[in-house]
């Protein structure tokens, strides 16, 4: 069952990765992309990792990708000048991608990433709970490099901001302070018009 | 050739609890437009539909049957798949949550351990149903709307999470079953007493999550037509109605669970009372703390203007943001410090 499963998503995972470099449309690439996470994760699921599984649903799909989907979406951009090179820049990138394939097949194909030496899972009982584990290990074994990775994503948001951050003067927002302030006497002027005056 | 017919029931049976879930939940997605609508009524000095079957009752149905037969219409220029895959995309999450919902001590279709960080990853996908109806429609309206919706979505989903945080840290666990056992005693020891700050962050960041007045700038009918769904008709707009009907039931339930201690009678160590009410089932009174979310989703609708798109980033990020990173520490505090009934039993477990 668990290998039918198997190999049902990693076949729907690289038609998914597989159409992310081929869509015609950069919106369509984007929503493969998400498919492809999505598979990613179901995947995880089998592997008994559901905290990681989730995590990367509630993190690549439901933030990260939803800003992407939005920025290609706002772009609009059209694909056909970038399609012009394809044969002149076919065998260089055939190079490379041959280049990745041998380097993948030798890797993996050695012995240290044989069958012996990765056995197949042993199942774990109905008891076994992967988010404990994991935050056991994360917050006892590994808590320094957990720290430091920690205060690395925190200077990388200060800096983000940062870069975002610039002063516009010609832009104009409101005070929001100065508005909740802001009572009858300042906006209302009461005026005694009689008849016959002029405005 | 044992083991797979052992699978094949397991399926089955689970099937059958799905339809046990998801029946009702149809059932009351259609009685909450009615009640909606009555409601608001009322709050309006009017009187509401009255006229389909005794008092209205049978005026859901009827509203259903129509929008069943009507032409779902693809407009020139659509992208068809995604124009049909939209409204799918939009009712699956709303549907796929309810799976973790526990609805009695024992009643829960899948007690998993992650439960509270499944049901946060899955109500946030569901944006995607919105963001690529209005993309695929090929319409200037939708367009705007499913650009509003992508970023108020992502904004509440942060303050909802660091609500959740809040909530995980006092009972200790991720799965909604023993986040509602954490809170028994009586009702001062619900969460809603201690996290009373997280509580109010976490429902109103769901009624932007789901697209409702006040935070209903993505449908926004004054200013774009009708947001992201303005192109599509009949079964397709009602997929759309149901997910978002579902995804109010779906928060109010989880509000209900989260900080008013789900099943828990409200009851609970009061020494009368208590025995007298021993036979009500917990599923009833989790029904009638949703009916009180319920009805404030329907009261802030009658009651306030619709936000500004910026005074709804201004509320998400300045405001409900530091609240709740705020109230974590101040938790935090009162853990270390075992304040009792709430925290007394957490830093050991």
């Amino acid at each position: 069952m668990t290998s039918i499963l198997f190999y049902l998503f990693s076949a729907v995972l690289l038609f998914a990765a597989f159409k992310v470099i081929t869509a015609k449309s950069a919106v369509h690439a984007a929503i493969f992309l998400i498919l492809a996470f999505f598979t990613t994760s179901a995947l995880w699921l089998l592997l008994e990792a559901e905290f990681l599984a989730i995590t990367l649903v509630l993190v690549y799909v439901g933030a990260v990708m939803v800003l992407f989907l939005f920025v290609v979406m706002m772009l609009d951009a059209n694909m056909e000048p970038l399609r012009e090179g394809f044969t002149r820049y076919f065998p260089a990138g055939a190079l490379v991608a041959a280049t990745i394939v041998v380097e993948m097949s030798v890797v993996l194909g050695g012995r240290y990433f044989s069958a012996e030496n990765f056995p197949s899972p042993v199942p774990h009982g109905p008891d076994y709970s992967n988010t404990k584990e994991l935050g056991e290990q994360l917050y006892t074994v590994h808590v320094f490099s957990f720290e430091v990775a920690a205060a690395i994503l925190l200077i990388a948001i200060v800096a983000a901001i940062g870069l975002t951050f610039r002063r516009r003067p010609e832009s104009r927002k409101q005070n929001i302070a100065d508005q909740h302030r802001v009572n009858r006497s300042d906006r209302v002027r009461l005026l005694d018009i009689r008849e016959g005056d002029e405005t | 050739m044992f083991e797979l017919s052992d699978t094949v029931l397991t399926v089955l049976w689970t099937i059958v609890k799905i339809v046990v879930i998801v029946a009702p939940l149809m059932l009351g997605v259609a009685y909450l437009t009615y009640a909606e609508r009555k409601i608001i009524g009322y709050m309006q000095v009017r009187i509401g539909p009255n006229r389909v079957g005794p008092k209205g009752w049978l005026q859901p149905i009827a509203d259903a049957l129509k929008l069943m037969f009507k032409e779902i219409i693809l407009p020139t220029g659509a992208n068809k798949i995604l124009f049909v895959v939209a409204p799918i995309l939009s009712i699956a999450p709303a549907l796929a949550a309810w799976a973790v919902i526990p609805f009695d001590d024992e009643l829960v279709l899948s007690n998993m351990d992650a439960g509270l960080l499944y049901v946060l990853a899955l109500t946030s996908i569901g944006v995607y149903g919105v963001i690529i109806a209005g993309w695929a429609s090929n319409s200037k309206y939708a367009f705007l709307g499913a650009m509003r919706s992508a970023a108020q979505v992502v904004s509440y989903e942060i303050a909802m999470g660091f609500a959740l945080v809040g909530v995980l840290m006092a009972a200790g666990s991720l799965n909604l079953g023993d986040i509602v056992r954490a809170q028994e005693g009586n009702f001062l020891t619900w969460y809603w007493l201690p996290l009373l700050p997280l509580f109010v962050v976490y429902f109103l960041s769901g009624v932007a999550e789901t697209n409702r007045a006040p935070f209903d700038v993505a449908e926004g009918e004054s200013e774009i037509v009708a947001g992201f769904h303005v192109e599509y008709s009949g079964m397709t707009f009602a997929i759309f109605f149901l997910a978002e009907y579902a995804n109010m039931i779906l928060i109010a339930a989880l509000s209900s669970i989260l900080f008013l201690g789900g099943w828990l009678s409200p009851f609970q160590g009061i020494p009368v009372l208590d025995p007298m009410t021993a036979w009500v089932p917990g599923l009833f009174w989790l029904l009638m703390k949703m009916s009180i979310f319920l009805f404030l989703f329907l009261w802030f609708r009658a009651t306030f203007p619709r936000y500004r798109y910026d005074q709804i980033m201004r509320l998400g990020w300045k405001v409900f943001l530091p609240v709740t990173i705020f109230w974590l520490f101040v938790e935090g505090v009162a853990i270390y410090a075992e304040l009792g009934p709430w925290f007394s039993g957490v830093l050991g477990a």
